[in-house]
């Protein structure tokens, strides 16, 4: 009876107040229409890297995000029944290779904000919760690098550690923690002082007590108002470095390095300007669907636990 | 007196975050070799064949910290490394690229400050109406789109299909020996105001379709910045009880608009236009690689991914000073426009 009750208590959306908050902020979304759409996006590309070995079957099982390719001519073909999306150069398979990609763009979006949530997490508490010289510190070093060029230092830092998606995600994660730490810092602060966090502790809560139960459960949304603005941001700045040459070997399945092989297809022969359209177009595309998905979702987030907007 | 003292105490803070970026500068630069970093002291390209004596003279081998504060000994003395990207002292290279930065992020702002501004305010006074998410939704793709995917495309239409009707790069090879003639005479080094002060027309008319694309890739993707700002600052103020009195008092729906609440709105909007501004000062990195426009960014790109340590810490110490510096101008403008802010 006392189990059964405990699991009625849980599930029940009307009672708990944290549930009942949740439930309203995700009819909300449901109700925009823009984060509808970004929700929608999410969806879809989740699916495509839940099942991605049945949509693009791979050759060699064991190198699934190697891109197969026939031959070695660099001139791009167009679509054709074998290849729906044609092949860039060097004949690596466009479609083959931004399926893959898709669950390349979910890695690094996931590890990358992943690792920096926790970090964030982490060090904003600590700053946030004990305060004093501890707090100063950590703060002067989010000062600094907010005023780091931060995409040159990534640049060189991937120079630095060797050319290789991993280490574009490891130069994302250096460059990107301070921000999270400072966002949950500011709210920690806030709600530090509220009641109910002096209630916890005249009642005699540990300090980890306070902290967990109480005190992030309530800071943590504009971190993860952040976290969904970041996954997209993350993957677009991954793209760029990729972009650029920083990324994994040739014919790995990143939509970043796609881009880059279909560089010097951008203008067509004399006459046909538009001839190469798919070698660029297609995998840009699949960046822009995938960072617009998680843009939309973030802002609209960003409006419904707005404390101001959220009860109008 | 006070003022001045504030004044004084944001430049000091000018200096603890140029100690602390190149501080972390030089903990990256650790993991090199001594034969690398020995570049960063390099004043000629003769020099190279010396390498061992100025790892010897600048104690490359030894502990970092001695290190540090050679580097900082010859950066005191205007000795900032030779850049072995473009075959040229850092600080002569800085000079020479630095117009053409100044010149997009002159021509871009304005379209990215203003359009924000005028689509922020639209989009709040519609509130949750379909002009709402329409503005919302563009300025949200304009902010998701890859900077150099974009570019690709655009150079694709306007280069490709126009027949070079906006070509990439910063002129054409016409202006640009003109240019470089002893006939022109270059007050600021950037191309468009020169062209204007010399009276020459068609140098100016051809720097401008060189910037046309920069300029549209730019205020695409950036404008949403300022848009997202201006329309939550907007919705604020349009709930405010000064906007009800002078809609009670039967002010017309536009006035009450122009006069009340857009102007009392605007004021975070400095804030991340100072931000922005920062940004495009600080060399835009992808823009300029894609159009090949070669500024700050253009040349710390390329510095980057070859380890031109000069050049990065030329970029680290350029963008610290101008990140503290804006900030400083962004709340003096505060100061000065917002009366709450003065009295405090």
């Amino acid at each position: 009876m006392i189990f059964l009750k405990k699991r009625r208590i849980v599930l029940d959306f009307e009672q708990h107040p944290r549930l009942k908050e949740f439930k309203f902020s995700f009819s909300k979304i449901l109700r925009n229409p823009l984060s509808f759409i970004g929700l929608s996006l999410i969806f879809l590309f989740l699916m495509i890297a839940l099942f991605t070995p049945l949509i693009a079957v791979p050759e060699k099982p064991e190198e699934p995000f190697r891109i197969p390719h026939e031959g070695y001519s660099v001139v791009p073909k167009p679509p054709s029944p074998g290849h729906p999306f044609g092949t860039t150069t060097k004949q690596y398979d466009i479609f083959y290779g931004v399926i893959w990609g898709t669950r390349t763009a979910f890695r690094i979006g996931f590890m990358v904000v992943g690792s920096i949530l926790v970090i964030g997490l982490v060090v904003g508490s600590i700053s946030g919760y004990f305060g004093g010289i501890i707090d100063e510190i950590i703060m002067r070093i989010t000062d600094i690098f907010m005023a780091l060029p931060l995409l040159i230092l990534a640049m060189a830092i991937v120079t630095a550690l060797g050319r290789s998606l991993d280490n574009i995600m490891k130069s994302l994660i250096i460059v990107g923690w301070p921000i999270y730490a400072r966002t949950i810092r500011g709210s920690i602060l806030t709600i530090r002082e509220e009641d109910f966090v002096r209630a916890a502790q005249a009642q005699g809560a540990g300090t980890l007590r306070v902290i967990f139960k109480h005190v992030l459960p309530n800071a943590i949304y504009p971190v993860l108002i952040l976290a969904s603005l970041d996954i997209g941001a993350m993957v677009l700045t991954a793209a760029a470095l990729s972009f650029l040459g920083l990324g994994a070997q040739e014919g790995y399945a990143d939509w970043g390095q796609m881009v880059s092989l279909a560089r010097n297809y951008i203008v067509g022969p004399q006459g046909q300007p538009f001839l190469y359209w798919y070698v660029v177009t297609i995998p840009g595309l699949f960046i822009l669907f995938f960072v617009l998905g998680w843009n939309l979702l973030g802002d609209a987030l960003r409006d419904i636990f707005d404390p101001r907007l959220r009860r109008k | 007196m006070n003022f001045l003292n504030y004044i004084i105490r944001r430049l000091l803070l000018l200096i603890v975050v140029l100690i602390g970026v190149t501080l972390i500068i030089f903990a990256l630069l650790s993991l090199f070799t001594p034969e690398q970093r020995a570049s960063a002291f390099i004043r000629d390209i003769k020099q190279l064949e010396h390498i061992d004596s100025i790892i010897k003279t600048y104690g490359l081998d030894r502990p970092i910290f001695v290190q540090y504060f050679n580097w900082l000994r010859e950066i005191f003395k205007g000795n900032f490394g030779w850049s072995t990207t473009v075959s040229r002292p850092a600080i002569e290279a800085f000079k020479n690229f630095l117009p053409n930065t100044v010149e997009l992020a002159l021509f871009s702002a304005p379209f990215i400050i203003l359009g924000g501004i005028w689509l922020g305010s639209v989009s709040a006074v519609h509130h949750d109406k379909p002009i709402d998410h329409f503005t919302r939704f563009l300025s949200i793709v304009g902010w998701s789109l890859p900077t150099f995917w974009f570019g690709l495309v655009l150079l694709m239409v306007f280069y490709g299909y126009f027949r070079g009707l906006f070509p990439p790069e910063i002129l054409g090879y016409k202006a640009q020996v003109f240019v470089e003639s002893g006939e022109f005479v270059r007050y600021t080094r950037i191309n468009t105001i020169d062209a204007l002060l010399n009276g020459r027309f068609w140098i100016f008319v051809d720097a401008i379709r060189h910037l046309v694309l920069p300029v549209i890739t730019l205020t695409t993707i950036q404008i949403a910045l300022v848009m997202r700002i201006m329309r939550s600052s907007m919705l604020e103020s349009l709930g405010k009880g000064y906007v009800l009195t002078a809609r009670a008092k039967g002010a017309a729906p536009r006035t009450v608009i122009r006069r009340h609440a857009r102007r009392n709105a605007l004021i975070p909007v400095i804030t991340v236009s100072g931000w922005l501004f920062a940004q495009l000062m600080g060399g835009v990195v992808i823009t300029e690689t894609i159009f090949n426009r070669k500024g700050l960014g253009w040349w710390w790109a390329k510095a980057a991914t070859q380890l031109d340590i000069p050049a990065v810490l030329m970029a680290v110490l350029f963008n610290g000073a101008l990140f503290v510096v804006i900030n400083l101008i962004v709340d003096l403008l505060y100061a000065y426009i917002d009366p709450r802010v003065r009295l405090r």
